[in-house]
């Protein structure tokens, strides 16, 4: 059985999701993606992290918000982009799970909540899940493509609904709210020391905080952690195609091997390796061989040419060794090259290009 | 200005952009030009995952870490005088143990730790992990194990928030040891003479626009001194790359293989394409941030080893040898 095509990914699946360490072009190839299906003619939209503003530029947005904006094309079916607000989308979350406005309300208001979503880590690689998540029940777009956040390990966001859980019910609350709550009397000498330690480190207000935000909390973990729990079986749904971008070079193929690693671990398998800024291969000749030629002619024109194709016969042999393992780990997914464009991407037209190099 | 004295003992260097800039090549290569004027030099990384030892020759396929002790990744001496290069890891759980156990607190260290109470109380107080992390290069520093300190800083986070913890850790902890370890880092990182932020990128577009970004932001919001930026994976211009290829054959009385021509002259368009991209953006660079600038070269050999790394580093020296010796000694701007 050959693994389907990315073209096919595009056309059938109801997700997308897009991994890989940063700076590798994971974001436009996100939502060059979602424009495939749109031209296929899907409904689709696209979730970035943090765009560079020329991708909002490029789809001919004045700017991505939280809410899904359409992006105007000749496509028969419908493309939408919009942005990951880490805060809002928890917020909501909280929402749907707290019992009254009331609880809501002090939720809300709590400082250490409001740390949350920028100081604990895995927050926002939860919410890009929790907002994948929410798109695929509650709205009728036929493909969702989400970015990620330039995860190292792959186990952080594929964990990171159980960490929350794990964290809102977490010893050290049970420890700190027990005394209030007046049931575990056994909670005794040793554990209140362990808190005042605490609190003599960090202050405490620090404690305070996280206190008063575990009570205002309380009641809500069950609903976190059912929730927590349909959103990495979604993730694991035959649906779901998890897509790996890299760049050729030593220290991103490293990182992107380290990650497929973790995502096998996970049960995850990846259906598709984008490869972007590939260095072009002019022929088949060999590095070595050019540049003993290249020496050989050193000071006249000739040797100048010969040297320049000797560099890039160099860099797309190990760019193609540096290859050669993660292809292996990723196997039978198939592994797309994009080369090195001649320009940046500015508009829709920069978009098709890397559309060109990605399916035909 | 002199290499020597621009690694003058007691500098903190701190080596920040973003993902896919080189980040951890520039960092070898800055420890290796300090080596070279004689300064040794201690490389901190705080994700307990580096390819450092690889550069330098150091690492096998199945241990190519870093740990928490120092590991010795270049011996100095020899004719050249060069000095020792020393690399490690903090990582902020490591950093905690060890801060505790200094301050008496080891009866429940491990606990704090292996509970996941850091997490606890990460959240409470945001940016108490890269505090902890700064801390404990703070306390390195002052105990001058190495002239200089060249701290690679975390890749996925933004450099920003990494710097500006010290200053957000003051907003939230009024007291406490924490507080004092915060106000002795952010002590350290406005000494624009005992520290610089060495900011990364590449010659292009988005690189650029967000290294512009963070650096005016670090000046703002952090106060720290900004040292050279680091433009790297320059290709390197080679003259006669617009000659026609057959008429360069026939002037060194060579003959072509058929279509060799084409190849030829198809390289010498796309690397000079590169290079007028590159150009510009370099340009864009000058005109936006008044800062010097180091420029290295791109390595068509991308398995960087020792050589490599030493090339950079010789590029560091000449950048540094060319600086203004005002511009670059972080005067505030």
């Amino acid at each position: 059985m050959t693994a389907p095509a990315l073209d096919e990914l595009v056309r059938d699946r109801r997700i997308i999701v897009c991994g890989g360490s940063g700076g590798v072009g994971k974001t436009t190839t996100a939502a060059v993606l979602a424009m495939r299906a749109a031209e296929a003619g899907r409904r689709a939209v696209v979730v970035t992290i943090d765009p560079a503003k020329r991708l909002a530029d490029a789809l001919g947005l004045d700017g991505l918000t939280d809410e899904p904006s359409r992006v105007d094309g000749s496509w028969p079916g419908e493309l939408w982009a919009m942005m990951l607000d880490t805060k809002s989308t928890f917020d909501a979350l909280v929402g749907k799970h707290a019992a009254d406005d009331a609880q809501l309300q002090r939720i809300l208001a709590n400082r250490f909540y409001k740390n949350i979503s920028g100081a604990l880590s895995g927050t926002q690689e939860y919410m890009a899940m929790e907002k994948l998540y929410e798109l695929a029940e509650e709205t009728d777009f036929d493909l969702i493509v989400v970015d990620t956040p330039p995860t190292r390990n792959a186990l952080d966001f594929l964990d990171a609904p159980a960490r929350l859980s794990r964290f809102l019910d977490h010893r050290l609350y049970r420890l700190m709210t027990a005394s209030n709550r007046g049931v575990l009397r056994a909670v005794n000498v040793a554990t209140q020391t362990f808190v005042r330690t605490v609190a003599r480190v960090v202050g405490a207000d620090v404690i305070d905080d996280a206190v008063a935000f575990f009570q205002a909390f309380d009641g809500m973990e069950e609903g976190f952690k059912r929730r927590a729990k349909r959103v990495q079986e979604r993730l694991r749904d035959d649906d779901t195609a998890f897509v790996l971008v890299a760049s050729p070079r030593r220290d991103t193929i490293d990182e992107a091997t380290f990650f497929a690693e973790k995502l096998t671990e996970g049960g995850i398998a990846v259906r598709s390796l984008i490869v972007n800024r590939m260095h072009p291969r002019f022929d088949d000749g060999l590095a070595e061989a050019t540049a003993q030629r290249a020496d050989s002619l050193a000071g006249t024109d000739l040797g100048s040419l010969y040297r320049n194709l000797a560099d890039f016969q160099l860099a797309a042999s190990r760019e193609e060794e540096n290859l050669a393992g993660l292809a292996d780990e990723v196997a039978p997914a198939p592994v797309v090259r994009v080369p090195f464009l001649r320009s940046d991407v500015h508009d829709l037209e920069g978009l098709r290009r890397i559309e060109a190099e990605l399916f035909d | 200005m002199n290499p020597t004295e621009y690694f003058a003992a007691s500098r903190l260097l701190i080596v920040a952009g973003k993902g896919g800039v080189g980040k951890t090549v520039v960092t070898a290569a800055l420890a290796r030009a300090a080596s070279m004027a004689g300064r040794s030099s201690l490389v901190v990384e705080v994700e307990g995952k580096s390819g450092l030892p690889r550069m330098f020759g150091q690492a096998t396929p199945e241990q190519s870490g870093l740990g928490y002790d120092e590991q010795l990744l270049r011996r100095g001496g020899g004719p050249d005088g060069s000095a020792d290069i020393t690399a490690r890891t903090i990582t902020p759980d490591g950093a905690l143990l060890e801060y505790l156990e200094d301050h008496g607190l080891s009866r429940i260290s491990k606990r704090l730790v292996t509970s996941g109470a850091l997490d606890v109380v990460a959240t409470a107080a945001p940016g108490i992990r890269d505090i902890l992390v700064l801390g404990k290069v703070k306390q390195l520093q002052r105990a001058a194990v190495a002239d200089v300190i060249v701290l690679d800083t975390p890749a996925a986070g933004h450099a920003i928030t990494f710097l500006r913890s010290a200053k957000g850790l003051l907003d939230a902890v009024k007291v406490g040891p924490i507080y004092t370890q915060a106000r002795d880092v952010l002590d350290l990182l406005e000494d624009h003479e005992r520290c610089q932020v060495i900011l990364v990128t590449l010659p292009e577009e988005t690189p650029v626009n967000e290294l512009v970004e963070t650096a005016f932001s670090l000046e703002d919001q952090v106060g720290v001194g900004l040292g050279p930026v680091v433009v790297n994976g320059i290709y390197d211009d080679l003259d006669g790359l617009e000659a026609d290829p057959a008429a360069a054959a026939e002037q060194a009385g060579v003959t072509l293989r058929p279509g060799e021509a084409e190849v030829l002259a198809e390289a010498a368009d796309f690397r000079r394409h590169r290079i007028e991209l590159q150009t510009g953006q370099v340009q864009r660079l000058s005109d936006l941030l008044p800062l010097p600038q180091v420029r290295l070269p791109f390595l068509f050999e991308s398995e960087i080893g020792p050589a490599e790394v030493d090339a950079l580093a010789r590029s560091v020296l000449g950048a540094i040898e060319a600086l203004d010796a005002e511009v670059q000694l972080g005067s505030p701007t």
